[in-house]
């Protein structure tokens, strides 16, 4: 039975994927990682010397800092580094640069919608929805980017199952607010 | 370090303690090969758990939970507010997780905590999608007035398995909460009923008497630490900071699943390792469903 999606997609189908490398000039390393119109613009700096207080000084370390698109610093967010953080622990080669800092900036931002004339400036907000796999797709890319030593690489999907038991993938906002679960899921391939 | 080496050698020179501080892994792993763990436990064994109720007197109810060492206390306290436009029927519950300084050495005053946010976060999530409280219970006139809970948890000891015992303090208070008697005066206000009868007869009361909230299935979770083939069930402090691997499952009453959670970590989900910690959580889940009926028991024979 085919199943009716808002946006007319199948429930496999993902939204169009855009990725671009190195936009920042003073980031040592960075990326967009674009899931239809979420987007999401990470950056890398380091590995800068010295360890956090708490942190192992035998290992390279990470610090995740997350900016909402808009509104204040809260407890979502705060959840979102700490998943960014220990995820890309487990995938990068910490052993290598012991007793340093990487830090992660993920910014999630306004996509600009092509089909609008140039001149009218206009900054569309459209759905966002799978906005914590598409940070991960692209703090893994900034990371590439800026170099640091990787054994895997993370990508990341989410999927959402509705009221009637189908799982659909990479849902949008309007799909995430009316489903009963949401689900990311990492994946890391051998680089 | 760079020399894996060095331990064996100097393991049968050195203190227990010493190498227990220098080399962590290897005095964890030498217990996991008899499968046991440093203080003891079969690995598939949670801490002793004691739950509380009514530790805090002035709240309308709070619970003390201890899981081993980790101790948390959970107050509520209700406040009557004007419901929101889109849900006019229903009441509100806020809930907060604090890691005061006192919990752990780790805890800085000026600094909150990393875990604080996330598991506060966690918290309401899992509350909130068991769907154990229903909303409506807490409205009192629809469109006018509607129940706030804030419901606070505080760590007052922080060894390992945070959420736990933090998930099962909050739904022990929940359960514990009895909601004010309050009535109606002239001016169209709610009051709380006093227990002087004398000037209150005019008035009509909303709630004629105190009530308790109606749970309808209870969530009930617990931590897991993945290292290579061992699962370790609620994890100290010292296992969480050095096998860096967990899961925390959340099931209801009915056995349905309310959350599953798995933060990175460099150990892979496989299917057979998180069907293990199902299994091991619908164990623990009738435990604590038993050890928290008694507590309410013993609180209605008071």
């Amino acid at each position: 039975m085919e199943i009716e999606r808002p946006d007319g997609r199948s429930p496999n189908q993902l939204r169009p994927l855009a990725c671009s490398r190195s936009i920042l000039h003073r980031a040592h390393g960075s990326a967009t990682w674009s899931q239809g119109d979420t987007k999401v613009v990470a950056a890398v700096y380091g590995p800068k010397a010295g360890t956090r207080k708490n942190e192992n000084p035998e290992k390279a370390s990470f610090e995740v800092v997350w900016k909402p698109k808009t509104g204040q610093i809260g407890k979502a967010e705060r959840e979102y580094e700490m998943i960014l953080k220990r995820t890309l622990e487990s995938i990068c080669i910490r052993s290598i640069y012991p007793n340093t800092t990487t830090s992660v900036i993920v910014q999630a931002c306004f996509s600009l919608n092509p089909s609008f004339p140039p001149f009218s400036f206009l900054l569309v907000v459209h759905d966002d929805g799978a906005l914590l796999p598409c940070a991960i797709n692209a703090a893994c890319a900034a990371l590439v980017d800026a170099g640091i030593p990787l054994r895997h690489l993370a990508v990341a999907i989410c999927c959402s199952v509705a009221d009637n038991g189908y799982i659909f993938l990479d849902p949008n906002k309007q799909e995430e607010e009316v489903c009963i679960y949401t689900h990311t899921h990492t994946h890391s391939a051998d680089v | 370090m760079g020399f894996p080496d060095a331990s064996k050698d100097l393991s049968s020179e050195m203190e227990v303690d010493a190498f227990r501080r220098l080399f962590p892994l290897k005095y964890f792993e030498r217990h996991l090969a008899e499968a046991i763990r440093p203080d003891g436990r079969p690995l598939g064994k949670a801490r002793d758990t004691t739950v509380v109720l009514g530790a805090v007197a002035s709240a309308n109810g709070s619970a003390l939970v201890k899981i081993g060492s980790t101790t948390m206390l959970t107050a509520i306290k209700m406040e009557v507010m004007t419901p929101s436009l889109e849900s006019p029927d229903e009441g509100c519950i806020a809930i907060d997780f604090h890691m005061p300084p006192i919990c752990s050495p780790i805890v800085r005053p000026g600094r909150p905590a990393e875990a604080a946010p996330v598991i506060s976060k966690q918290l309401s999530d899992t509350i909130s999608s068991s769907g154990s409280i229903d909303l409506k219970e807490l409205s009192l006139v629809t469109g006018k007035a509607a129940w706030m809970a804030y419901l606070d948890v505080y760590c007052l000891d922080a060894d390992g398995a945070l959420f736990d015992a933090a998930l099962l303090s909050a739904v022990a208070a929940l359960s514990h909460l009895q909601i004010p008697a309050v009535a109606m005066n002239d001016d169209g206000k709610i009051v709380l009923l006093s227990e002087d009868d004398g000037q209150k007869k005019a008035q009509e009361p909303v709630n004629k008497e105190k009530r308790n909230l109606t749970l309808r299935s209870i969530p009930f979770s617990l931590t897991c630490i993945l290292h290579k083939n061992y699962i370790l069930v609620d994890p100290t402090a010292e296992e969480e900071s050095i096998m860096e691997t967990v899961v925390t499952i959340a099931l209801d009453t009915s056995g349905q699943l309310v959350s599953l959670y798995k933060p990175g970590g460099p150990v892979l989900a496989f299917t057979s390792a998180i069907q293990d910690c199902v299994a091991l959580t619908r164990q623990r889940v009738k435990e604590l469903k038993g050890i928290l009926e008694e507590a309410n028991s013993t609180m209605q024979v008071e």
